[in-house]
């Protein structure tokens, strides 16, 4: 059983709809659509390097709320992340991985291990505080507001299939006037 | 050739440049005469790494709610790194500043003219990256840090500080 990439976001855009978000690739051109905002963090730049970006800003900001919207395939070139945000323990991360078990946006090859790679396991080996898998949209529903309460870090693995199709705007992901409304909306928010 | 470069001031002009975070993984150059002590000393939070690209974009994240960062690396994880920083350095221009051990330059050598292919491409990659970078050969070159860090941060810029040894090691 897997749950549509969108309507899993949708579900987060109702229960988290102004926080940071860091969302990669096709998470990313979803969650734009879904939930266009100043504070999404689009410039990730090189693949795989989403929930490093998110530690530097968990690091930054300990008042606020990270949300990373990772991939399969973005994790598995930086698994050592795992085990540096372990390390560092930020309560305020909670890291959302789209496991699709394909390489979606570099023509849907699959990512070795396919879907069978259990990430929830490898967060908890590498000191995540929690680690969840999800495949039904009912029991992420009903789950993620106690997960965006709780202290991270926390790991949730969502077992997805592409949605509805959005747009991929890479220009966009990569623009200039995406990093300085992010920046602008972030100081914004720290001196308010 | 001056006093050798020492690393407390390095830490000391560090600490100048109002630099909060050292993210990190260790380089036999400056292991013992800087890391060691920044890890001991409680001057700077230490984010210690298991991949220098990671430093990279953790240095990204943290630019933009305005604190400031070095990704201190052997020149190896510079090399590693190249992709993360072409994005952050090269198209984002975000202040990324990144102080790299160049372990194996023989003491009698620049850079540019080791016998180590990977030291030797070090500083040939930072010009076609357009990265500008100071050689710090001695221990007065440890004055030009402040000011390099606030010019990176001002405009924002990367930086990066190549050290060929420091104290009695390298």
């Amino acid at each position: 059983m897997t749950i549509k990439r969108d309507q899993a976001l949708k579900v987060l855009a109702q229960h988290y709809p102004d926080g940071i978000v860091v969302p990669v690739y096709q998470a990313a051109f979803d969650w734009m659509a879904i939930r266009p905002h100043p504070l999404n963090y689009l410039c990730t730049g090189a693949m795989g390097q989403g929930s490093s970006h998110a530690l530097g800003l968990a690091l930054a900001c300990p008042q606020e709320q990270i949300v990373v919207l990772d991939g399969d395939g973005s994790l598995l070139m930086n698994l050592g992340t795992l085990v540096t945000i372990g390390h560092q323990g930020p309560c305020n991360f909670l890291h959302i991985v789209c496991q699709n078990g394909i390489y979606e946006v570099n023509g849907e090859f699959p990512v070795p291990g396919g879907t069978e790679v259990d990430f929830a396991s490898m967060a908890l080996a590498a000191g995540y505080r929690e680690a969840h898998t999800f495949c039904d949209l009912d029991s992420w529903a009903k789950s993620l507001p106690e997960l965006l309460e709780r202290p991270g870090p926390i790991l949730v693995d969502l077992k997805v299939e592409a949605g509805e199709p959005y747009p991929r705007d890479y220009p966009a992901i990569h623009s200039e006037e995406a990093r300085e409304r992010f920046r602008s909306a972030l100081a914004v928010r720290q001196t308010g | 050739m001056g006093e050798p470069l020492q690393g407390k001031n390095i830490q000391a002009a560090l600490q100048e440049a109002r630099i909060e975070f050292v993210v990190a993984l260790p380089d036999i150059v400056t292991c013992d005469e800087l890391l060691w002590p920044i890890a001991r000393e409680d001057n700077f939070r230490l984010v210690n790494v298991c991949k220098e690209d990671e430093g990279v974009s953790i240095c990204a994240g943290l630019s933009y709610a305005g604190k400031r960062a070095i990704l201190l690396m052997q020149h190896t994880g510079f090399l590693d790194s190249i992709n993360a920083i072409r994005v952050m350095a090269m198209d984002y221009q975000l202040p990324i500043v990144m102080m790299i051990g160049l372990q194996g330059l023989e003491e009698d050598r620049a850079p540019s003219e080791s016998a180590q292919n990977g030291v030797r491409i070090v500083e040939p990659i930072l010009k076609a990256m357009d990265i500008p970078y100071l050689v710090l050969n001695d221990d007065s070159d440890s004055s030009a840090i402040s000011k390099a860090v606030d010019s990176a941060y001002s405009a924002p810029r990367p930086l990066v500080f190549l050290i060929p040894r420091l104290g009695n090691s390298g």
